[in-house]
């Protein structure tokens, strides 16, 4: 019998850990880590933070294929689930975003009707008025200011609000408990108590809407709670899930996508210089894959054995789809590391692929094309008010972005 | 060109009708897709192949 090592053995023992950090002075690039591991093939073995060695897919089309792939699980619970962190003490359940179809489906289509491309566009006017209403406020106020906070966070904060029917005076309570549940380096036990935070008040809100129904979505909700369709629990979970997705993430956009405007600013000065809807909307698609906040991977599990690239990955494997390398694939878009807001970025995967892709995806994508297409053009000498080496970027966030950006005009 | 539609594996995500809302609509009870008109102009052809291309849940088929 010969002592030969396994080579699959021999790469989990070598396998880099992830997720990786950025090279300084590359804030809007993925770990160059990622870019050689794309490089050198289509799978790879990273480590994560509980010692498991799951496979790392780089390549658009790997991904693609994957993340349409009915052998491949997003079940949170199925051994070999590539967690981002211990599950918390006592949980309270998960939304149907780490579930897999036929409950999956069941559970999403409650909340698609909102997210119709007609109904989005139907709120477009009055984002727009959001929009302009801030940035009134923000012309009338103390300069410089903090983008983030006078703008990038209440946009999206006060849309999802009106959409769900949750009081947007309540904004601190759930900005701070977001804050935590998305960071990447609180303790379980501080993400389990801001999450049981959120789930008791919108538990207390569906309350509300069970005994005083509005025309928003939590009442929508609160309606198949009555009618035996979805538990109170589930109904809360859905409400903290679209309340965090609804806000942090289209507030990162926005900030991190006016820095990267700002350090190109002869793209800047298109969208400065336009009211060409096309090129307002080819804009944020590029925007979207170019900048990629969603940077801690899609998590999946094999549950039956599948071939990519000559590779088995075998059931009960974990995978992570870093997307964020995908949308930087050469062989998908050329001088993929270019921001080129003219180019025909659409088929980026910044919202996923497959049947999770992000449900609020036609409502973020209008709201970046109500945002770019107007502050710049309300504001045309907004400039940044403080270094590119001093502005705090979220490498500690499972979604990326800037805490602060101080601007000026 | 012959197209036809999945509502089972649909997830509304309505990027279908964002590329050709002559061919493709949303049920307005739950944002599942509605065909128009399965058989596309010559016109819509390449609006139709980008709308199979860009849907997450793979339920457009085209025929030529």
């Amino acid at each position: 019998m010969t002592s030969t090592v396994n080579p699959v053995d021999e790469r989990a023992a070598r396998a880099p850990e992830f997720p990786m950090a950025r090279a300084a002075g590359c804030p809007f690039d993925p770990p160059p880590e990622l870019r050689d591991l794309q490089q050198e093939g289509p799978l790879a073995r990273v480590r994560l933070w509980d010692g498991s060695t799951p496979w790392l897919v780089t390549r658009y089309a790997d991904q693609r294929a994957l993340l349409g792939d009915p052998r491949v699980s997003a079940d949170i619970y199925r051994p070999g689930y590539p967690r981002q962190a211990p599950m918390p003490p006592g949980g309270s359940g998960v939304s149907f975003i780490l579930k897999d179809d036929p409950e999956h489906a069941r559970l999403r289509r409650m909340v698609t009707a909102p997210f119709a491309i007609k109904r989005v566009e139907a709120m477009r006017p009055g984002v727009q008025k959001i929009v302009d209403d801030l940035i009134d406020e923000m012309l009338a106020g103390p300069n410089p200011v903090d983008l983030v906070e006078a703008f990038a966070l209440p946009v999206p904060s006060l849309v999802i609000c009106q959409l769900l029917g949750v009081p947007y005076a309540d904004h601190d309570f759930f900005q701070d408990n977001s804050k935590v549940i998305i960071n990447r380096d609180v303790t379980p036990e501080q993400r389990s108590t801001a999450h049981g935070n959120l789930i008791e008040y919108l538990d207390g809100l569906m309350g509300e809407k069970i005994a005083h129904p509005a025309d928003d979505l939590l009442s929508g909700l609160a309606e198949r709670v009555t009618a035996g369709e979805l538990s109170r629990n589930e109904a809360a979970q859905m409400g903290v899930l679209l309340l965090i997705a609804g806000h942090e993430t289209t507030a990162n956009m926005i900030a991190l996508g006016t820095l990267a405007l700002f350090e190109h600013p002869e793209q800047l000065a298109l969208l400065r210089d336009t009211d060409d809807r096309r090129l307002i909307d080819s804009a944020v698609e590029e925007l979207l894959r170019y900048l990629h906040i969603t940077h801690s991977g899609r998590r999946r599990v094999a549950v039956e054995d599948i071939e990519i690239g000559g590779e088995v990955i075998r059931a009960g494997e974990g995978l992570i789809l870093a997307n964020d390398i995908a949308n930087r694939d050469p062989g998908m878009f050329p001088e993929p590391d270019r921001l080129d807001l003219r180019r025909d970025a659409r088929r980026h995967v910044a919202f996923g692929f497959g049947v999770h892709q992000c449900l609020g995806q036609p409502l973020a994508r209008m709201e970046l094309q109500v945002v770019y297409g107007t502050l710049y053009r309300r504001i045309p000498t907004l400039r940044p008010a403080a270094e590119l080496e001093r502005i705090p970027f979220k490498h500690d966030g499972s979604v990326y972005g800037v805490y602060e950006l101080p601007v000026t005009w | 060109m012959k197209v036809t539609v999945d509502q089972d594996r649909c997830v509304a995500s309505g990027q279908c009708v964002v590329a050709a809302m002559e061919v493709f609509d949303q049920r307005d009870e739950d944002g599942i897709v509605v065909l128009l008109n399965p058989e596309p102009t010559a016109e819509q052809a390449e609006d139709v192949r980008h709308a199979a291309a860009v849907c997450p849940a793979l339920a457009i088929e085209i025929q030529d």
